[in-house]
């Protein structure tokens, strides 16, 4: 590990945010930078299926044999520094910032609607010691534009992958982001996002988490503007001694805002957990709509769930609700389908898949949800 | 042919069925009346395999294949079905992926081939034509929201596509309106036939006059009381249990069945 790595270190459980995750196999991995891959184009077979342009990240690097550029008006500069201040709360973000090489930065004009764009990560640390990644990236839209961003990190070997996104939407601007974390299970995934939400903008977020040996997605977002929107939807499907935290902080820093935060966790065998939610509402925030719902499915009597809430309200005109259920699959329901031929492991399957639903329904774009489709059905045939 | 010989159960402890005799012959459709809490839904969840209940003796042969030590879905496979008296909702299960995917387990467990969607989609119509149901019924996450007749229409749905050797049906004449009821009733005769026999549990004779049972039993006290022709369904439908002297014997249960 390099001496700045050692240095700034890695939070640690003391820090509250930290409570439930800990780093600590991590820090022993002890990785070192990612090798650049030469044969890029040797990995296609690896690439989701996921039509129209996409920027293809191998080891931290742009892959142009793989990609399939945006149009040239989308491609802005790439700015690290990031805004301490905004940084302070995330110390993976940090060091993000010390490492980061190279990411994707991009910009959709006022008005213009971008369609879908692909930001594919895959990490290759076969036969090698450890690696570590820091991809960053900046996603602006300007006002009124549109984007559909879907993300997606997979890889082969041990390896830390630890992306920083930083969204800025101008007002009225709309990003619907998927994400689908499905990394090698020996790996390790953190990712930070920043979203700062102007007038009437409106972020749509999907993150589907079901690889990675420990993975923890954590979003920052500011409504900074009246009238803006976020919802934040999470699905984790988690087995073996799999680690997945979500954590999500919402501040509301205007009024008549909403946020939206729902995550919806499947866990087996000895795995573990963790939601993590924050809604911060100021003075200003006046007529605030803030939701949150946490629900667990627990397939085995050694599955865990963390949940954690957390409001902080300073307005006095708001509307803030949340909810956690925590459950295991109905054994009436069990034994219903069961009842009508179909193999126990496919019934669980089906109620699963029934529990998800609703939430992959909500993904509007056909291709994500497809990809999102495809990487739950995998996962499930890894079960048997 | 299904054979039950000596069956008894129980649940937490607590004796429910108390040594059952029931023999239905291939081709053949048996009646089963008793009342309330008598062990009729009990008697069909063990045939179907439910957990919960402590078989503590007898044994259940389906053409000489011993169900109770089979999963629920490997009696399934051997031509059981079981038409619930509170079928169970699904959400997030659109009834058309149920529908087919039992389908195709139920196929796979005979030795044929899945059916593609475009091939069950034609089947389904069908079935659901022949039980007067809106084709909507498919897209439906199943059970959910259904009226109560609904639901027990498409149980006999399920029959029908699946077509078992022998169904269990459990009061699934209650709640359904006039027409429905003749509609449920031609669902079960036209699988009426040399290689299908059925346990028709009801409280009416209505149902009976549709489905015309070739034997009646009255369950009471977890055993067989009496069984006789459809007469005996008529003669309780007048007089009541009391009258024939067929209230639970057990003392147990004797308790339970006293006004
Ligand atoms: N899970 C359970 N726990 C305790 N007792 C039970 C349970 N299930 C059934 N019983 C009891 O077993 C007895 C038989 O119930 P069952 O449902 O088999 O009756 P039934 O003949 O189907 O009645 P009905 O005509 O009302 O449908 C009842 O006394 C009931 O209360
Ligand atoms: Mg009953």
């Amino acid at each position: 590990m390099s001496a700045a790595f050692a240095e700034t270190g890695l939070p640690s459980r003391k820090l509250e945010a930290w409570k439930y995750t800990d780093l600590r196999p991590l820090a022993a991995l002890a990785p070192a930078p990612a090798p650049e891959i030469v044969d890029t184009a040797a990995l296609a077979a690896d690439l989701p299926p996921l039509p129209g342009p996409r920027l293809v990240f191998v080891n931290g690097r742009r892959a142009a044999s793989l990609s399939v550029p945006p149009p040239a008006d989308m491609v802005a500069d790439l700015a690290t520094e990031g805004d301490p201040a905004r940084f302070a709360p995330a110390p993976l973000a940090a060091l993000n910032t010390q490492f980061a090489q190279d990411g994707a930065a991009i910009h959709v004009p006022a008005g213009h609607d971008a369609g879908t764009l692909a930001l594919v990560h895959l990490t290759i640390a076969e036969d090698a010691a450890p690696v570590f990644v820091h991809p960053r990236h900046r996603i602006a839209l300007a006002q009124g534009a549109t984007l559909t961003l879907i993300e997606y990190a997979g890889g082969r070997g041990v390896y830390w992958q630890n992306p920083v996104v930083e969204i800025v939407l101008a007002p009225g601007a709309t990003l619907r982001h998927v994400r689908i974390q499905a990394e090698d299970r020996e790996s390790f995934h953190t990712a930070t996002i920043f979203v700062d939400l102007l007038a009437g903008a409106r972020y749509d977020a999907f993150t589907l988490g079901l690889g990675a040996r420990l993975a923890r997605s954590e979003t920052h977002a500011r409504l900074g503007g009246a009238g803006a929107i976020a919802h934040l939807a999470a699905v984790q499907l988690l087995r073996g001694t799999q680690h997945g935290d979500i954590t999500s902080v919402v501040a509301h820093d205007a009024p008549g805002c909403a946020s939206r935060q729902t995550v919806k966790n499947v866990v087996d065998g000895h795995a573990r957990a963790v939601f993590q939610g924050r809604i911060e509402v100021a003075r200003a925030a006046q007529k605030t709509d803030g939701y949150q719902m946490s629900q667990a499915l627990l397939l085995s009597p050694d599955a865990e769930i963390d949940c954690k809430p957390e409001l902080e309200i300073f307005a006095d005109d708001v509307k803030c609700s949340h909810g956690a259920t925590i459950g295991a699959l109905d054994p009436e329901q069990l034994f219903y389908l069961r009842a009508r031929g179909i193999p126990e492991a496919a019934a669980r399957a089906m109620l699963v898949r029934a529990f998800l639903a609703e939430a992959i329904e909500a993904v509007s774009d056909d291709a994500a949800r497809t990809l999102l489709v495809r990487a739950i059905d995998a996962w499930w045939e890894g079960a048997r | 042919m299904l054979e039950i010989r000596d069956l008894s159960a129980s649940i937490d402890g607590k004796p429910i069925l108390n040594g059952i005799d029931l023999v239905v012959p291939t081709g053949e459709v048996h009646a089963i009346m008793g009342p309330n809490g008598s062990g009729k839904s009990t008697l069909s969840y063990i045939l179907a395999g439910r957990e919960g209940y402590a078989v503590t003796g007898g044994e259940v042969r389906l053409d000489g294949v011993d169900l109770l030590t089979l999963a629920p879905e490997e009696r399934a496979a051997a031509g059981l079905f079981l038409a619930f008296q509170y079928p169970v909702e699904l959400p997030g299960v659109g009834n058309a992926n149920f529908l087919r995917t039992a389908l195709n387990a139920t196929r796979r467990a005979r030795g044929e081939s899945d059916l593609d969607a475009v091939q069950f989609l034609k089947l389904a119509r069908a079935a659901l034509r022949d039980l007067a149901m809106a084709d909507d019924m498919l897209k439906r996450n199943v059970n959910v929201g259904f009226s109560g007749g609904e639901k027990k229409r498409n149980e006999v749905l399920q029959m029908a596509i699946l077509k078992p050797k022998f169904a269990i049906l459990d009061e699934t004449d209650s709640g359904l309106d006039i027409d429905a009821l003749k509609i449920v009733a031609g669902g079960v005769n036209a699988l009426r036939g040399p290689g299908f026999s059925a346990l028709v549990i009801t409280h009416y004779q209505r149902l009976l006059d549709h489905i015309v049972p070739d034997r009646v039993h009255v369950l009471a006290g977890g055993r067989i009381l009496r069984s006789g022709g459809p007469e005996l369904a008529r003669a309780l439908e007048e007089s009541g249990y009391a009258a024939l002297g067929l209230e639970a014997v057990s003392e147990d249960t004797a308790a339970m069945a006293a006004p």
